[in-house]
């Protein structure tokens, strides 16, 4: 307790809190005291080739918000793992909590078994247990770690960051990472029951008989015809949500200090549960050098939207007094803020949270049926006109005739889309007309040329499905709790994965223990890697994978409510023969 | 003072102008940024062809088979064509070698079994607990004022649940003129449907017990629909229909629309119920959500019994119309 008022008075008193240097020595009295009850904001660095992290228990505080958390070596997030390409990797993960755990290398390439799942490559690391890790670090790049249970949204998670051993590519002063995380005082739990019996319930830019959504009367019946929200962008708000970067809530003051004509390197992760947020800088504009830990050439941009347990790093040239770092939820119930500033206590204004944005004939899955879809521009009530003509007409939201016979018809699946297009030139929902450059899928280029380029040799098609009343996620219209058979590929098997998202909403789906690569058009040889793709809504998204890592690997939505409830699969490489433990 | 009390490090940073000096790359720099590769137009048309031709490949696998012969790298890869000519085939056969759950044979197959149980009973969902007063309230009318108590709730969890429903109504300083309860299976069987089969219990007059099927769920335009058909011990058949719509006038403010109807196969004198239409009632109600879980309302409801049941009501000296002022509060947890 006495930890708490002491913090409040720090906090209160300096309004500011500092993102300094990684090897600034930092005096104990700054830190605030480790407690065992409230967990520290920000993380300290744990570099080398055995490293301790320690799982606890904690109260955790925001605003006026306080609530369960639980800290990794005291601290939410937890450490930054900082690691080089080449070493070796022991870490003894100690279970001080009174649940489960477990540590998921978000990005790594790991046997395996050092892969962090429980019920897929391990059995979760029980109370008063030490689990030891194992393997090493093949690969470079911005990544995090987090728990894969129920403890990840309540603050098990942290960066993770592997020096190449070839030079950087590009040339920076300082070098940041900005943690964006989504903390609620409920317990997941809750959140969970909520999201089960109360539609929308998280959700208050609902359409009302007195908002200023850009709708005719025949849009909005459309709609309840249809019994959706236009309004259904994320499942959990801002209304419960405190968007937090690097543990600090907007009200915390973090800064990033910087000195003019300084080159900034900041490596946006994103570790929230549930929120995909709109990044910008206003005021500078941002070149995206890395994604998903990946390199790829250079792309300047003004905003880019980062899903759930995406990674992009930027390189920017601030060069005012001071810059609002904003990451803004895409339902605009609120934003993570810092600042990037040249004097400490020196503020940029934060912009005002921007107007919700609705969903389009394309988040129906009807999106060819409608071709300002993609045109951008303000064409929402004219997209939403079209969608009312064909509401009295041939419009079917749930034809199941379209489906293949893979996918299981019943109850859990509450919407076939009629057209899934292919938007990987899509920059995400809200942000077709913000009237700057917005980054898309389609501008990720690999920085060097892959030395696979097969050719796929088959095309694997799933459907991600899900009934939004219910709350159901699935692939394939079956939640993980129904399904008795993997998705399975061969040993070095290159092969296209299809995904279909028959539901109105985007799913950041991640494949565990690979990098795959976007089909986004660019050349074969430079197709992005990444280990996270979002499928947006009522959309198509396709990536080629040669599944070169044998073992059975968890294959999700990393929606933590959407995985929780169904959407989830085991994709299996195999024979084990020659690398079960590789 | 505020220097004084700065906190240092709590936020991250993974590097410094100084540490960057040590390291052999901050001397690279950085190739100009360059604009995005040329890229294939995204085009409506082509994409829609797409659809159609991998739809086509899926259902014809000899021509599938054909397809895959043919020369890749001339068509294009990456291109929207391209993909119709990849095979959608089964996984090699050493895609099912080792059978099993791959961490059995290291972890331990009784481990892993039990890990596995774990995360699965956690997917399948936790049972859920859910209860709704969807009114209590207190009723203003003519005569002695009025109470009304309509609470439903369920255990379960996405496609199978125990569900209850209990009602009664009555006027203070007399005895209570209805109450029932319902203990109900219910199954869903489309995504916005649940059937539900179980009994009724009436708790006042002749106390009878029926047999109780019926539907419920969400129909388009977002009204919530409760229809179920009763059989008692005595033969009788009865039938009623609720409907209810929340239309939001603000992020909080709730207007609800109500309508019930209640229906006999046949006059059942002692319950006061004449065939056919027995009674309607609809009303509005007013709640303003303080939570989702906590909305006071208020609102005006008309009852009207009909035909034989409105005879009834005149012979037991009732008003077959009898129109209530309602202040209630809606709650669940």
């Amino acid at each position: 307790m006495s930890a708490l008022s002491r913090r409040s008075f720090l906090s209160s008193s300096t309004g500011a809190v500092a993102a300094t240097g990684l090897l600034t020595a930092m005096p104990a009295w700054a830190r605030g005291a480790v407690s065992g009850t409230v967990a520290r904001k920000g993380s300290d660095v744990l570099s080398g080739e055995h490293l301790t992290m320690s799982v606890a228990d904690t109260l955790f505080t925001t605003g006026s918000r306080r609530g369960p958390g639980v800290a990794v070596n005291g601290t939410i997030p937890g450490p930054l793992v900082r690691l080089k390409e080449g070493q070796n990797l022991v870490v003894d993960l100690v279970n001080n909590s009174a649940h489960g755990t477990s540590i998921h290398w978000h990005g790594l390439l790991v046997p395996f078994l050092m892969d962090g799942v429980p019920g897929v490559s391990m059995a979760a690391v029980e109370p008063g247990e030490t689990y030891r890790y194992e393997f090493p670090i093949r690969q470079s790049g911005t990544y995090w770690w987090h728990a894969h249970t129920l403890q990840e949204p309540l603050g098990h998670y942290g960066p993770l960051i592997i020096d190449p051993i070839e030079p950087e590519p590009h040339q920076y002063d300082r070098d940041y990472v900005v943690m964006l995380s989504d903390w609620s005082e409920m317990s997941p739990h809750e959140i969970m029951k909520k999201l089960k019996v109360a539609d929308g319930y998280f959700n208050y830019n609902q359409t009302t008989w007195t908002d200023d959504y850009d709708m005719s009367g025949e849009d909005r019946r459309m709609w309840a015809r249809m019994r959706m929200m236009p309004t259904d962008i994320s499942d959990v708000s801002g209304a419960t949500y405190t968007f937090l970067v690097n543990g600090h809530g907007p009200e915390d003051g973090l800064e990033y200090l910087f000195r003019p004509g300084e080159r900034v390197r900041l490596r946006f992760i994103n570790g929230s549960a549930m929120t995909y947020f709109n990044v910008r800088i206003p005021g500078t504009a941002m070149t995206v050098i890395q994604a998903d830990g990946q390199n790829v050439q250079p792309v300047e941009t003004d905003e880019f939207q980062i899903g759930v347990a995406e990674t992009y790093d930027v390189i920017v040239e601030p060069t005012a007094l001071a810059h609002a770092i904003v990451a803004e939820s895409t339902d605009r119930s609120g934003m993570g803020v810092a600042m990037l500033t040249s004097r400490p206590g020196a503020k940029a204004p934060i912009p005002a949270l921007r107007k919700p944005p609705l969903l389009t004939m394309a988040d129906m899955g009807m999106g060819g049926m409608d071709h300002s879809a993609h045109g951008g521009g303000d064409s929402m009530g004219g997209e939403m006109s079209g969608g009312a003509a064909m509401a009295g007409g041939a419009m079917k939201m749930r034809d199941t005739s379209r489906l293949p016979e893979t996918v299981k018809v019943g109850p859990g699946l509450d919407m076939v889309a009629a057209n899934p297009v292919d938007r990987m030139d899509y920059p995400g929902l809200g942000l077709e007309d913000v009237g700057h450059r917005v980054l898309d899928y389609s501008q990720l280029v690999s920085h060097k040329p892959h030395a696979e380029v097969r050719q796929p040799t088959r095309l694997k098609t799933l459907h991600l499905t899900g009934n939004m009343h219910r709350y159901m996620w699935s692939f394939d219209g079956e939640k993980f709790s129904a399904v008795t058979e993997p998705i399975r590929f061969a040993y070095n098997e290159r092969v296209r994965v299809k995904l279909v998202n028959d539901t109105m909403m985007a799913h950041p789906i991640h494949l565990h223990g690979h990098f795959f690569e976007l089909v986004n058009g660019t050349a074969p040889d430079r197709q992005p890697k990444k280990h996270t793709l979002t499928v947006q809504p009522g959309s198509s998204a396709q990536f080629d994978l040669t599944a070169d890592e044998r073992g059975d690997w968890a294959f999700h939505c990393h929606l933590f409510y959407h995985m929780h409830n169904g959407m989830f699969q085991v994709v299996t490489v195999r024979p084990l023969a020659g690398g079960g433990a590789k | 003072m505020i220097r004084a009390f700065f906190l240092l490090g709590t936020a991250l940073a993974v590097g410094t102008p100084a540490m960057a000096q040590e390291q052999p790359h901050a001397a690279h720099t950085m190739p100009a940024p360059q604009s995005p590769q040329e890229q294939p137009a995204h085009d409506m048309s082509s994409m829609d062809a797409e659809e159609t031709a991998s739809h086509d490949a899926d259902k014809d696998s000899a021509q599938s088979g054909e397809m895959s012969a043919m020369d890749h790298a001339a068509m294009g890869h990456g291109s929207p064509a391209m993909d119709a000519m990849i095979p959608e085939t089964a996984p090699p056969p050493q895609a099912f070698e080792n059978p099993g759950f791959a961490a059995d044979a290291f972890v331990g197959a009784d481990v892993m079994a039990a890990s596995r149980a774990e995360v699965i009973g956690e997917i399948r969902g936790p049972k859920v607990f859910w209860v709704q007063g969807d009114r209590l309230e207190y009723r203003a009318r003519q005569g002695e004022d009025g109470y009304l108590f309509d609470l439903q709730g369920y255990y379960g969890g996405d496609l199978n649940k125990f569900w209850f429903k209990a009602e009664g109504e009555g006027a203070f300083g007399e005895e209570i003129e209805s109450a029932e309860v319902q203990a109900l299976y219910s199954r869903a069987i489309a995504p916005f449907f649940d059937v539900q089969l179980g009994a009724k219990q009436d708790l006042t007059g002749p106390e009878r017990t029926h047999l109780a099927v019926g539907i419920q769920g969400l129909v388009p335009y977002e009204f919530e629909v409760d229809a179920a058909a009763f059989v008692s011990t005595k033969g009788d058949l009865t039938a009623r229909i609720e409907g209810e719509l929340d239309q939001r006038i603000t992020q909080r403010l709730i207007l609800q629309p109500r309508a019930e109807f209640s229906l006999a196969a046949q006059d059942i004198p002692e319950l006061g119920v004449g065939a056919g239409f027995d009674s309607v009632e609809l009303g509005v109600r007013l709640r303003y959500e303080f939570a989702r879980e906590f909305a006071p309302y208020v609102g005006v409801d008309q009852e009207w019994k009909l035909g034989d049941s409105a005879d009834f009501a005149r012979l037991a000296g009732e008003d077959p119309s009898v129109t209530n002022y309602v202040v209630g509060i809606r709650f669940w947890f």
